[in-house]
């Protein structure tokens, strides 16, 4: 019955131990894929005086990184283009992949189809072409051309967007009927990338592509990967700490119930010791009872860890992880030193019981 | 020829409490000796000592030509698991264990378990039959047949019994001095501890101890 304490305590030591790694472990992915949600951490420019670069180049890419997780890569065209007779920046994208590395943006109808001639307006530029009701706007045709004298085509508005950024006073349409239209086949003016790494990752990724794409000019979005950096770090110690004090909580409960345990079992210990048993013999027994409480308390630890971990994991960051064996070998053997170095006492005790005990009355 | 040979052997408890002065005794291979004497005379006191489960304060011990008095405690457990069998007023039996298996552990310690051997034992003292019970499905006498079948099989030079009839009712206690007449017989050493006269006038030979003392030997 003790001995289900004890082992209970290493269960819950050796459960929360490795939760708290596999989490640790997995943290660092997932919160770097959080920090994507909040945009791109690259941006490629181009690099000589001219004001756009190839859009072929972004298709070097992919390949170039390919050792890290690629979450989206967007072009951007930027042109004055003439919409019922007013001067308005817009701009031409990819809108799938837009939506990956800019998932803040709040779109209310729907983005364009391809090769559909529909459009998207700033909610500040939705105010200005329809005044009154700014979401009749969604499925009215508007007149675009670049500029005078320019044959005029009819785009039709499928959505608002809202960044709360300057975005919203642009308009935005599919990258290939912008560069059509302003005659400009294949430019791109900036493309935002998102991919999940560090500070030393991106850094690797940015140099990567300085070097094989003389035409682009990486700049990294700082401020992301710097203050992802400390949270990191804070974590670290965090997760340390905690283990520490689980730790040693637990060495000390199943040190008591051991104690306990031997007190209890002090006549069968000298009765033991009276037929015969060594000291060798009884720290053997309850070292290899220790053992089998570290083994078993840690396997099934390790066992709910994970499941605890995966829960974790998927509430807070929506998103299961994959079971390691080395966490489950790392906490079974913590649970193994911590339920050794507990038995030392009892040990220690069980060795002093006098056999003389048995003789004597109750 | 003296199996057992104690020589001005005293035991002082904490430095003051005189347990045993000055014994002298002698016991022969094949004799049963049988030490009598009211409470608190010192009988456990001296089961302990012949039983290897404490060092006298001074004398001197020779049991089966090994000087106790020059041995330190780990070889005491060794010779005390070789040369001993003992048998408990209380019996001792390990609850969680079946009959068989309680005499198995003192094979254990011993040397290796071996459920054969074990198993004849029991039947020596009758409990063939009742080799997987558990001491509490035993009664009083069944389980002290247990602990004289755990005494016994690693084959001792002495057996050693301190109030085995002590928890017995007169049935029993018939049984298993029964037991011992047998073992007597069949010319095993035996030391009986008991303040009971019926149970000490069983043995061959009988010693009273009062007050840390051996005040006559009788013999019967
Ligand atoms: N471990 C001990 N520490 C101190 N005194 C003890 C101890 N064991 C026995 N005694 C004392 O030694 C005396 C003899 O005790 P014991 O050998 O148990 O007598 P008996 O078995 O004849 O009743 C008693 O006075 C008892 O109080
Ligand atoms: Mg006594």
């Amino acid at each position: 019955m003790r001995m289900l304490t004890a082992l209970l305590a290493v269960a819950v030591g050796a459960t929360i131990i490795s939760g708290m790694v596999t989490v640790y472990r997995d943290v660092p992915e997932q919160l770097g894929r959080e920090f994507r949600a909040y945009g791109a951490n690259l941006l490629l420019l181009p690099s000589n005086d001219s004001s756009t670069f190839n859009a072929e180049n972004l298709d070097k890419v992919p390949e170039l990184i390919k050792n890290y997780e690629l979450v989206g890569i967007a072009p951007f065209l930027y042109e004055r283009l003439e919409i019922n007779k007013q001067y308005i920046l817009t701009g031409g994208t990819d809108f799938e992949q837009l939506q990956k590395v800019s998932p803040y943006w709040q779109i209310k109808g729907n983005y364009p189809k391809k090769g559909e001639r529909e459009i998207l307006v700033g909610s500040n530029l939705a105010q200005i072409l329809s005044p009154y009701e700014t979401e009749e706007i969604i499925g009215k045709k508007i007149g675009i051309s670049a500029g005078e004298g320019t044959a005029i085509r009819q785009y039709t508005v499928t959505g608002i967007i809202s960044t709360g950024g300057k975005e919203e006073d642009f308009a935005f349409m599919y990258l290939d009927d912008l560069q059509q239209i302003a005659n400009k086949p294949n430019a791109v003016s900036l493309a935002r990338l998102s991919v999940v790494a560090d500070a030393v990752a991106l850094k690797a990724v940015e140099d990567s592509i300085k070097d094989n794409i003389p035409e682009i000019m990486p700049q990294p979005v700082q401020q992301i990967a710097i203050s992802e950096f400390n949270v990191l770090g804070k974590l670290q110690v965090l997760v340390l700490l905690v283990t520490i004090i689980v730790m040693a909580l637990t060495l000390i409960c199943v040190s008591t119930t051991m104690m306990a345990v031997v007190t209890e079992r002090r006549k069968e210990i000298g009765l033991h010791k009276a037929l015969g048993a060594s000291n060798k013999n009884i720290v053997y027994e309850f070292l290899g009872e220790g053992c089998l409480l570290g083994a078993v308390g840690g396997l099934i630890g390790s066992g709910l860890g994970y499941l605890f971990a995966e829960f974790v994991s998927v509430q807070v960051f929506g998103r299961s992880i994959t079971f390691s064996v080395s966490v489950a070998i790392l906490s079974i053997l913590l649970s193994l030193v911590i339920t050794g170095i507990a038995s030392l006492i009892p040990v220690k005790i069980a060795i002093n019981v006098d056999p003389a005990i048995v003789l004597r009355g109750e | 020829m003296a199996l057992l040979e104690l020589k001005d052997v005293s035991m002082i408890y904490n430095g003051k409490v005189k347990a045993l002065e000055n014994i002298n005794l002698t016991v022969s291979k094949g004799e049963w000796l049988a030490i009598m004497g009211p409470s608190g005379s010192g009988k456990t006191t001296l089961m302990n000592i012949i039983g290897c489960m404490d060092h006298a304060t001074s004398g001197e011990i020779n049991l089966d030509g090994i000087s106790l008095m020059d041995v330190n405690n780990e070889e005491l457990t060794s010779v005390r698991r070789d040369k001993i069998g003992m048998v408990f007023q209380q019996f001792h039996l390990v609850p969680y264990l079946t009959a068989l298996e309680n005499v198995m552990v003192a094979q254990y310690y011993h040397s290796i378990p071996d459920a054969d051997e074990a198993l004849a034992a029991l039947k020596r003292v009758g409990l063939e039959d009742r080799a997987s019970h558990l001491p509490s499905q035993l009664s009083g006498g069944e389980q002290q047949r247990v602990c004289i079948a755990r005494a016994l099989i690693n084959y001792p030079v002495l057996i050693l019994a301190d109030e085995p009839t002590g928890n017995l009712d007169e049935a029993n206690q018939n049984l298993v001095m029964k037991i011992f007449h047998q073992l007597h017989d069949e010319g095993h050493t035996i030391i009986t501890v008991t303040h009971s006269p019926d149970v000490g006038k069983e043995a061959e030979h009988c010693v009273v101890i009062e007050h840390g003392h051996i005040k006559n030997a009788e013999v019967s």
